[in-house]
């Protein structure tokens, strides 16, 4: 029963071998020095999304991928690259679907119009109440 | 307040609930698909990712033929099943350059070893820089290039046996 329970223990840690065995790159889990630019590290950080944990940002992820990002996006703040510039360069390859920050295109605007809607929806049911409620 | 208006929760509750329905069985498709599908390879140099094979840069990638750049890592399970595929594709004249992913030399060895090995050239990219740089999100991945080095299909996941024909045919597009 033992070795039975040990064996179906051992079966079910199968998973975590599927990852890899090399070493964290150096800046994924490592603030940079100059505080500055860690804080605007980790604000491009929080606006990426991992491409493992796909609602997850690559600061919250713990998967490989999003390590290697953050090792990335460290590495060219350090050298002095412009946030906008990375995030420039990772819409390139994975679309904007790797950033969390809402864009200006089509496919956008139902979110930018939506509190305006909601907003324009309000005053006329306002509208509507404050008629039916006065005195005629 | 009118018949209908006072359903009308109810309604709303059910064509919620449909659609939560709806896409639990029907689940969104969650592949990232590389924007550079159509564009150059960007440029890129890796160290060899074993001693005794050339490594991959993509200045080889120009070659004036058709080639296949799988993404993979010995760690990768679905890897192991992709290898045989590869291997009838190099068969069948197919070149093949691979890109191991975090990786280790030893580790890469035993898995060639074991599983056979379809690569002409194989580069280190311990960490993932290359991977990213392609637009590519997880192992394995296969991009066409041809000739020019210009990548003209991306395959997300490991290549079928099933797979076969359609990228025979992909590779013929690119000549």
């Amino acid at each position: 029963m033992r070795t039975l329970a040990i064996i179906i223990a051992l079966l079910l840690a199968a998973p975590a071998l599927a990852d890899s065995n090399t070493p964290a790159a150096y800046w994924s889990d490592r603030q940079l020095p100059n505080p500055k630019q860690e804080a605007e590290a980790q604000a491009l950080m929080n606006e990426l999304r991992c491409l493992v944990c796909q609602g997850q940002s690559i600061a919250d992820s713990d998967a490989d991928l999003a390590a290697d990002m953050r090792d990335l996006v460290r590495r060219r703040i350090a050298a002095g690259e412009k946030p906008a510039s990375i995030r420039g360069w990772l819409v390139q390859r994975y679309g904007t679907w790797i950033s969390y920050k809402p864009t200006a295109e089509p496919a956008a605007w139902p979110l930018w119009l939506a509190p305006l809607a909601l907003l324009l929806i309000g005053a006329f049911l306002i509208r509507h109440r404050v008629r039916v409620g006065k005195p005629s | 307040m009118s018949r209908a208006v006072r359903f009308a929760p109810l309604a709303i509750l059910v064509l919620l609930l449909a659609g939560l329905v709806w896409r639990l069985a029907t689940p969104a498709d969650t592949n990232v698909a590389s924007k550079l599908d159509g564009k150059p390879v960007p440029a890129f140099v890796l160290p060899a990712a074993l001693p005794n094979k050339p490594t991959l840069n993509s200045a080889d990638l120009a070659s004036g033929q058709p080639r296949i750049v799988n993404i993979f890592a010995s760690w990768c399970v679905p890897c192991i099943t992709e290898v045989k595929v590869l291997q009838e594709l190099k068969a069948r004249g197919v070149h093949i350059d691979g890109i191991a992913v975090r990786d280790r030399p030893e580790d890469i060895a035993d898995f060639l070893a074991q599983r056979g090995d379809p690569y002409e050239r194989i580069g280190s990219d311990a960490q993932s820089r290359v991977q990213i740089a392609l637009g590519s999100s997880g192992v394995p991945e296969s991009f066409i290039v041809d000739g020019k080095g210009i990548i003209r299909y991306q395959h997300i996941g490991p290549i079928a046996e099933t797979d076969m024909p359609m990228i025979l045919g992909r590779l013929e597009q690119a000549k």
